[in-house]
């Protein structure tokens, strides 16, 4: 009995370091926890909490006309390869009618010479090459993108005039 | 010789009726015994129908098991786990013993090596799929349905294109779970003819 609490008070003792740099993280400003210059290897940096997927299956505009569309759906464990390309279960032209899925549209079809194949060409087979879901991620970096009408003021206008 | 007055010996000591004990307590200890052996054999049939039984098996622990762990059923927000049995052995007793007897099988397999590397798990994945999905079939994915059922299923908290789904083809009793979801715990094999279970030609017999 007594060996065991004295073990446990040795483990405490040993841990004390982890408790106290525990603590002095905890009480640093918001954002990325890591000090600059050199710090203890003990020092835990708390990592981030990690981002929502947006899966409320609401279509996303595009930012140009030939930007593929985001994902605004669920993806997690979909199998992409030889055996099964599972995004195609419900995109296929074959297959849209019960899963009421917008098809792949037909440049999917063309191969790089230009050829519209009979269904989707190898170099669109892998789809999250091209189409990825969205998270709720603030963007680490600012972007100052201005869409088509943005840039000639034409928003609003229809008709190419 | 010597042996055949033996064993007669013995059947005369076993037939004869009982001098030393009552008969109330022989009914009572055969009673005993019975409960006690019925148990032990129900025990040995619990341990078989652990995950830590079935991956004892390199065949199941290389190949299904690793796979399993990357998916929903081994980590999720609730903390539920599926293990094998859960999806693989009805809880019913009679199916129960059902499977066990085709569990043999396995066994078998496993003695004379059917499947001892990663590739011809692969080839002969195909094949093993399907039992599985005729079985969930045939019963209306008995073993899915133990833990989710369409009748708490509230579709208005799902997303839209799973609440579709459900509610064209789920609701209606035209599909069971399997048809649409296949893969959900392991990769899957070539799907090659295997149409989704949305597809107008599935729903359409
Ligand atoms: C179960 C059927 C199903 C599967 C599987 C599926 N999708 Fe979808 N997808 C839909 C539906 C339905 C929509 C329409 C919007 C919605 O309901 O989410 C959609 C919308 C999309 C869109 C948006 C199109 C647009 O015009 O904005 C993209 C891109 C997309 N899916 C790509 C994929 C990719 C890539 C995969 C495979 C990783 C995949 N989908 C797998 C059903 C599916
Ligand atoms: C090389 C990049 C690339 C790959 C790979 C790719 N796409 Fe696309 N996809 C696009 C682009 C660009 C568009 C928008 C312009 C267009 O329709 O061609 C698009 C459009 C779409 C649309 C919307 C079509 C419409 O008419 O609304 C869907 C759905 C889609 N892709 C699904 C898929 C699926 C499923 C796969 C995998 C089989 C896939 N894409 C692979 C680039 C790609
Ligand atoms: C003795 C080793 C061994 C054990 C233990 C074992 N399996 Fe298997 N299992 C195999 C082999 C080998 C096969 C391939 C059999 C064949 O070739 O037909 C197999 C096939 C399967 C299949 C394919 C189904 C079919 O009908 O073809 C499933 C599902 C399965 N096992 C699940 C389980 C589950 C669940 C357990 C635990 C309750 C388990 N296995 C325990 C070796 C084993
Ligand atoms: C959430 C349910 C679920 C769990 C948990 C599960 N399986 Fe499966 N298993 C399936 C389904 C469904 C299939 C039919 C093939 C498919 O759709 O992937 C299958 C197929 C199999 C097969 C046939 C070969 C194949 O890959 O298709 C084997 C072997 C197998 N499971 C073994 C196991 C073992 C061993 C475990 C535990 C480590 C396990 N399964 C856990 C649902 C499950
Ligand atoms: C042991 C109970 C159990 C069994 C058996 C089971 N599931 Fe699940 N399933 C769960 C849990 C728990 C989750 C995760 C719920 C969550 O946190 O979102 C889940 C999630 C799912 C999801 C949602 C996947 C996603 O990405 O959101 C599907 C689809 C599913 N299961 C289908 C099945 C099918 C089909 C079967 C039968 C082959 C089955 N389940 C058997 C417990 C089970
Ligand atoms: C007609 C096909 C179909 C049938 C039948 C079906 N599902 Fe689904 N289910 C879907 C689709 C499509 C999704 C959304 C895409 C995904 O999660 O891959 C979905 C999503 C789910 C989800 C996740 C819900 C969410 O909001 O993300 C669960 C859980 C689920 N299904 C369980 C089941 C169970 C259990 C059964 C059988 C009682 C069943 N499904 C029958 C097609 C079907």
């Amino acid at each position: 009995m007594k060996t065991r609490i004295l073990i446990a008070a040795l483990a405490f003792l040993a841990a004390a370091p982890a408790f106290v740099t525990g603590v002095v993280a905890a009480d640093g400003p918001a954002g990325p926890k890591l000090p600059s210059g050199p710090h203890p290897i003990t020092l835990d940096v708390q990592a981030e909490s990690t981002h929502r997927e947006i899966v409320d299956d609401v279509k996303n505009m595009r930012n140009y006309a030939d930007q593929p569309p985001l994902i605004p759906h669920a993806i997690r464990d979909y199998q992409i390869d030889l055996n099964i390309n599972k995004c195609m279960t419900c995109h296929d032209r074959r297959n849209t009618q019960g899963s009421q899925a917008p098809m792949v549209s037909v440049t999917h079809f063309q191969d790089r010479d230009g050829q519209t194949l009979g269904t989707v060409s190898a170099r669109r087979y892998f789809c999250t090459q091209c189409h990825v879901p969205q998270t709720d991620a603030k963007p680490i970096v600012g972007n100052s993108f201005r869409d088509f009408d943005a840039v000639l003021g034409t928003a609003g206008r229809e008709g190419g005039k | 010789m010597a042996i055949k007055t033996f064993l007669l010996q013995c059947w005369r000591v076993f037939a004869r009726p009982s001098v030393h004990f009552s008969l109330g307590f022989l009914t009572l200890g055969g009673f005993i015994a019975g409960v006690v052996f019925w148990g032990g054999f129900n025990t040995a049939l619990e341990a078989t129908n652990k995950e830590a039984f079935c991956i004892s098996c390199h065949e199941m622990r290389d190949n299904p098991y690793e796979e399993l762990k990357q998916t929903i059923h081994f980590t999720n927000r609730s903390g539920v786990r599926a293990s094998c049995p859960d999806c693989h052995v009805p809880h019913e007793w009679t199916d129960k013993i059902a499977r066990k007897m085709q569990a043999s099988k396995e066994v078998w397999g496993k003695i004379f090596g059917t499947i001892d590397t990663r590739e011809k798990f692969l080839d002969k994945r195909r094949e093993l799929a399907e039992h599985e999905w005729s079985r969930l079939k045939a019963n209306n994915s008995l073993e899915c349905r133990n833990c989710h059922s369409a009748e708490s299923m509230d579709i208005t908290k799902q997303n839209p294109r799973a609440a579709n789904m459900h509610e064209t083809y789920l609701f209606t009793g035209q599909n069971t779970c399997i048809d649409c979801h296949k893969g959900i715990a392991h990769r899957l094999p070539d799907m090659h003819g295997i149409d989704p279970g949305w597809s107008m030609k599935t729903s359409a017999k």
